[in-house]
């Protein structure tokens, strides 16, 4: 009686820390499809689309998390396949510097005429 | 003084981002992939259309100078427009058309052949389209040109046209 109950106890631990690593795999999966650009339906992420392009993605995305490969891992091998344009998240290089430059120099110099006016209305 | 110089570099600044802004406007919001690549062919298993052998991409590229791998699908309007073009191609001798079934019903793809001809010296499968990722393929139909040392020279997206097969018979001459 008390083997089959402790045998009861490790099957339901087991279980449940197979349902956890299932529903962690689920979670990565679709925060990466929803990172990478459906390049059928541009606009779309692979999570919200359900052309061929994106279903095949999603499988791959499944098989490489399978195969152990991790999330910046995925991320590269899709690069590697179909360019930087894949992903939500550009790389800072030479052609997007002016795109993470922007928003900072455009903060500075507000903040610079912002803090001149402040000054000179103090004077 | 300086508050003339302030404002000429504010009117400098705000007008170089207009006309970066502005010539995006212009460009297409459309990506499309390099079709000029250089690429070694990933090692993949497949299975043979007809016999359900499987096959690995070894004994698939072997044998010729030139391969023309293309994607076609029998629910894909625009490989139907294609089709009289690649059964063109199967009688260029230099090189071996092998066609990637992608995702597809084999019913509805034998029956697509048998109406249309069958101009494959042969005819893979990818029935879940992981074949056609990695080959960083994005759709059907996709043409791919390789050579025999397995690298993928030319890419052509959507469907062949009298163009491109110039272009696949001056590359494989």
């Amino acid at each position: 009686m008390k083997l089959s109950a402790f045998l009861l106890i490790i099957l339901i631990i087991f279980n449940f820390t197979n349902l956890n690593s299932e529903e962690n795999n689920d979670k990565i999966k679709n925060k990466i499809s929803k990172n990478i650009r459906c390049l059928i339906c541009q606009g779309q992420s692979v999570y919200d689309s359900e052309s061929d392009f994106a279903v095949s993605i999603k499988l791959i995305i499944d098989k490489k998390l399978n195969e152990g490969l991790n999330e910046n891992e995925i991320y590269d091998f899709l690069k590697k396949q179909y360019g930087e344009w894949i992903t939500y998240d550009p790389e800072f290089n030479k052609k997007t510097f002016i795109l993470w430059i922007l928003p900072i120099l455009l903060f500075f110099i507000g903040g610079a005429i912002i803090l001149r006016k402040f000054i000179v209305q103090k004077l | 003084m300086k508050n003339k110089i302030i404002l000429s570099v504010l009117v400098l600044f705000f007008t170089f981002c207009f006309i970066v802004l502005y010539k995006g406007l212009n460009n297409s919001n459309i990506y499309v992939p390099e079709t000029k690549i250089e690429k070694t062919l990933i090692k993949f298993n497949s299975t043979d259309f007809y016999s359900g052998n499987k096959i690995s991409s070894d004994q698939i590229f072997v044998g010729s100078e030139y391969y023309v791998l293309n994607i076609w699908a029998s629910w894909c309007v625009p490989c139907r427009q294609e089709h009289p073009k690649l059964i063109k191609l199967s009688k260029n001798k230099s090189i071996k058309l092998i066609g990637l079934n992608y995702r597809d019903n084999p019913k509805n793809a034998k029956k697509f052949l048998n109406e249309f001809g069958d101009p494959y010296f042969m005819i893979i499968k990818d029935s879940k389209g992981m074949i056609s990722v990695d080959l960083a393929a994005i759709g059907v139909p996709e043409t791919f040109i390789i050579n025999k040392d397995k690298k993928i020279i030319k890419r052509f997206l959507g469907s062949l046209n009298e163009k491109s097969l110039n272009e696949i018979n001056l590359i494989t001459k």
